[in-house]
């Protein structure tokens, strides 16, 4: 389970295309990252596959910093 | 002409004039083409005419979970989906002060429903295969109005904006959206119009023939190509000049 942020890291990472230190528990995925909203999409998308887990569209809505994914991925494990 | 091998395509009311020649130019290009509608006997006639392969997943559009499920049994049967035709299109003609709300219902739900419950589904792939190629068959009628034809041209052109939103969602992925919107087309349907209505169609179209189903598969071939890359949002007239818009 303790790898579970270093994955999300690496997802995030390639998906977004940003340096790796900044992507920190705390950093908002659009305010921080640089994303738009459909790189969110495309980011749960990976996470549902890396973790092969489903989540909810209401809960995607509710994932909006690099923690929030996390927290939910490792709620859903 | 554009080389579609190795593509894989979903061409909806494959059993229709439009389709039909659609689906045989796409083969005839290379790709494999799943082919859908309500006729399965039709279907498979068309199937065996087309050189390169093919499959028949049959689909009535007014069932919203046939409708939801016909991506993933064309993608089980030919592969991860690159080009959406969605051609499919019924007309349920009347005067609006006659027209009853299932004429509206049933027109909108198969014409317009359906192309949005397949291109969310389909786009998803897309998506991360970073590639795509949605393409929808409006009409001319969609963009001038046909008296007769609320329900129809409302639908048609409800497909237009629908395809220039998704074009913007999706662009930069490397998907493209765009309508191709035909003219009169050769059809059984204009086969038994009288003669003097014939006459006078002919009248409004400037290249002075009805048009054929190769020459809309040709337009559709053009846009499901890579080489179509920098056209998206687009509706690409093929009327013989009978509308300049």
């Amino acid at each position: 389970m303790s790898d579970v942020l270093e994955r999300v890291k690496k997802i995030v990472v390639d998906n977004l295309d940003v340096d790796a230190d900044k992507v920190v528990e705390s950093a908002s995925f659009i305010d921080d990252l640089g994303a738009d909203s459909l790189d969110l999409v495309e980011l749960v998308m990976a996470f549902e596959e890396e973790f092969n887990i489903e989540i909810p569209d209401d809960v995607q809505e509710s994932i909006r910093s690099v923690g929030d994914a996390v927290t939910h991925i490792k709620a859903h494990i | 002409m554009f080389d579609l091998t190795g593509r894989t395509a979903l061409v909806t009311g494959a059993s229709g004039g439009i389709g039909r020649a659609i689906a045989t130019a796409l083969s005839e290009a290379g790709a494999k083409v799943a082919l859908s509608g309500t006729r399965e006997s039709v279907l498979e006639e068309v199937a065996a005419t087309l050189k390169g392969e093919s499959a028949i997943v049959t689909c009535n559009l007014s069932d919203a979970e046939a409708v939801d499920s016909l991506v993933g049994r064309a993608e089980a049967a030919v592969g991860p989906l690159d080009i959406l035709i969605a051609n499919a299109g019924i007309t349920r003609d009347k005067l609006l002060i006659q027209m009853k709300d299932e004429d509206w219902n049933d027109v909108l739900q198969v014409n317009l429903g359906s192309y949005f419950r397949l291109t969310k589904t389909v786009v998803r792939g897309m998506m991360k295969r970073r590639y795509g190629r949605i393409i929808g068959i409006t009409s001319v009628v969609g963009v001038t109005g046909n008296p007769g034809q609320t329900n129809y041209c409302a639908s048609k052109a409800g497909m237009i904006g629908f395809t220039k939103s998704i074009a913007q969602e999706v662009a930069s992925r490397g998907i493209t959206a765009n309508t191709i919107a035909p003219g009169f087309i050769e059809s059984p349907m204009t086969d038994g119009l009288p003669e003097t209505q014939k006459i006078a169609l002919l009248g409004q179209i400037p290249s002075g023939r009805l048009g054929q189903g190769a020459d809309i598969a040709a337009a559709a071939v053009y846009l499901a190509s890579s080489e179509a890359a920098y056209v998206t949002g687009q509706t690409l007239h093929v009327n013989g000049g009978m509308a300049m818009i």
